[in-house]
């Protein structure tokens, strides 16, 4: 008996300690996600205060907050140069990381990513398509030739894999393995392109396919954050029912969601996540695949978390990169797709290594 | 208390049938329901079927369920061993699916009960891919219990657990299901383990039901040669509890 009353005893302790700890682990996550943010303001103020001409931070800041004390030049550097190229390497680090995150949830697979499945690939190749032969895939809009052939076929990517999805049979490996084959299949024809285009327009092709954000606009910044602020309260309404798909379909099923639906729901969401940034600043192929990786490091998997964690990670690792790549060669702005991975890779690396828990 | 029958029950994959003119007497709650049969006998379709996992003919009938057919749960043999989520947040998951982010303080009381309960508090915090297969089992228990469901539908929840826990669990499922009124159906290949905590008994094969009703009535030498293909016996052991034992594989 007195075994008995010490064991309800400890376990009583041991319940309440659990409710306690539950709470306490909440609180680092906020702590957490608040110093992203912390960190992507400070990140969005270095980048708009480099350039060819350097302003301290304190310049940047008046001009931000008190537009009409500062110089016409400085307002005009700061908000029609130097802040939609700032907010776009924020909206499309964000978009392309979500994408990724709700890729590898809904696929259960940690390679999944647009880069990764095809669809940066397909974008690539419809840029090209525009670039080298002059094809309008939708002939309107011509001067927006460019960013619409690679949306239409980022889409058209997108839309295979979903629809591949959805047949009966098709597992979540299957899924993988076909957006390999697409990788291959668009890198292939986008090979074909560039070894017959002309000099010039094969100089286009590899500055499209290296992505970079000085062709950034306030319109294109609107477009991409307007999907951004449309997808992102869709996945933080099914929150709990995305985190159950990592228990497996049997699992989530047995919880009452509807697996299939939501899948759906899910990849068409993804698909224009990941179409769009990739339409209007070419392949950045490393966001999507790392940022909600370091997300999931930091916070775990629970989508009340995990998900505003991936857009701020995703966000963070664009909008520092594009400080990186203003500094690495003075006066030079180096394609944001390239040095992305040099910039992401060695934090990684850290995270993995330290990191003794389960990140996948 | 809740009861529940099943009428001419089936269930398809596609064009291909996997249940088939499923009949059973009024299963009513308060005890266990032991379904057993050979591997890919339809168990788990059995189970999928009577949650509205899948579709099929037939008509499963529920009486005197609070929650009607929401209170009917599955607790499927996989558990989620690849989720970055600590086992209290998989349990907290399975409590909160459709309702909102907050977490009340009420709701995590629960789950330290539940997990007291089961004696894995002291897993609360450890993740689910650090976790051996019958603690994940146990894990996957708690999940179900804490929707505190009316019938509960439990796949093989025994099959990775050592000796004590497979005693230990079902004796607390059986205690259970005695207070809260529960209907608990469990899939067991262990057959001394349907003597000694179920009531009835069902035994499926091929897709068919091919007996049911009292366990100790269902489960005799002449369903273990036709079932199961071995040559067995059931007596009575030196506490008086039938015991089955099997002499060899015809």
């Amino acid at each position: 008996m007195m075994v008995a009353l010490a064991e309800t005893r400890a376990e009583t302790i041991a319940g309440a300690e659990g409710r306690g700890r539950y709470r306490a682990l909440v609180l680092r996550r906020l702590v957490l996600i608040f110093c992203l943010v912390a960190a992507l303001l400070a990140s969005i103020a270095v980048d708009m205060a480099l350039g060819p001409a350097n302003y301290p931070l304190s310049d940047v800041l008046t001009a931000l907050f008190r537009a009409d004390t500062v110089s016409d030049q400085l307002r005009v550097v700061i908000w029609d140069i130097r802040m939609p190229i700032a907010l776009m390497a924020v909206t499309v680090g964000a978009s392309l990381s979500v994408a990724g995150a709700q890729m590898q949830t809904i696929l259960a697979n940690p390679l999944a990513s647009p880069f990764t499945l095809g669809i940066s690939a397909a974008a690539s190749f419809g840029a090209a398509l525009g670039l080298v032969a002059g094809i309008a895939i939708f002939p309107v809009a011509v001067h927006y030739m460019v960013p619409i052939n690679a949306f239409l076929m980022a889409m058209v990517a997108a839309l295979f894999i979903h629809f591949a999805s959805t047949m009966r049979g098709v597992t979540v490996e299957t899924i993988v393995l076909l957006g390999i084959a697409l990788v291959f299949t668009f890198n292939a024809a986008l090979s074909l392109l560039e070894y017959l285009a002309s000099e010039q327009a094969l100089a286009a092709v590899v500055f499209w396919t290296m992505g970079s954000l000085t062709k950034a606009t306030w319109p294109k910044v609107w477009i991409t954050g307007a999907v951004l602020l449309f997808a992102v309260p869709l996945f933080a309404r099914h929150a709990w029912a995305l985190t159950a798909l990592r228990l497996g379909d049997d699992k989530a099923a047995s919880f009452g969601i509807n697996v299939r639906r939501l899948r759906l729901e899910a990849m068409l969401t993804v698909s224009l996540l990941a179409a769009i940034p990739v339409s209007f600043v070419g392949t950045i192929g490393f966001v999507g695949l790392v940022g909600p990786h370091i997300a999931r490091m930091l916070v775990g998997e629970d989508q009340r978390f995990f998900l505003p964690a991936s857009v701020l990670c995703g966000a963070l690792l664009l909008s520092v990169t594009s400080v990186v790549s203003k500094m690495l060669i003075p006066g030079a702005v180096l394609p944001i797709g390239v040095i992305t991975a040099l910039v992401g890779v060695p934090f990684f690396f850290v995270l993995i290594f330290t990191n003794r828990r389960r990140a996948w | 208390m809740v009861s529940l029958s099943l009428e001419k029950v089936g269930a398809n994959y596609g064009r291909r049938v996997v249940l088939s003119d499923v009949n059973t007497g009024v299963l009513r709650g308060g005890g266990l329901t032991a379904v057993i049969g050979p591997n890919a006998a339809g168990k788990s379709t059995l189970f999928k079927r009577i949650a509205g996992l899948t579709s099929g003919p037939g008509t499963v009938h529920l009486s005197d369920a609070a929650k009607g057919p929401q209170g009917i749960c599955y607790m499927p043999q996989d558990t989620g061993a690849n989720a970055v989520l600590s086992v209290y947040e998989s349990v907290l998951l399975s409590a909160k699916q459709g309702s909102g982010w907050k977490v009340k303080d009420a709701e995590l009381s629960e789950i330290d009960r539940v997990l007291s309960e089961l004696r894995i508090s002291d897993l609360a915090f450890r993740g689910l891919g650090e976790l051996s297969g019958g603690q994940r089992q146990l894990v996957s228990i708690a999940q179900a219990l804490v929707r505190k469901p009316e019938v509960l539908l439990m796949d093989e929840p025994t099959s990775a657990l050592d000796l004590f826990r497979q005693i230990e669990v079902l004796g607390f499922m059986k205690r259970l299901s005695a207070e809260a009124g529960m209907g608990v159906l469990i899939a067991l290949h262990d057959l001394n383990h349907a003597l000694r905590y179920c009531d009835d008994t069902i035994v499926i094969s091929g897709g068919s039901v091919l007996a049911s009703g009292p366990t100790r009535d269902v489960i005799t030498a002449d369903m273990l040669r036709s079932v199961y293909r071995v040559e067995a016996r059931v007596e009575a052991c030196s506490l008086g509890r039938p015991v089955v034992i099997v002499d060899g594989s015809l």
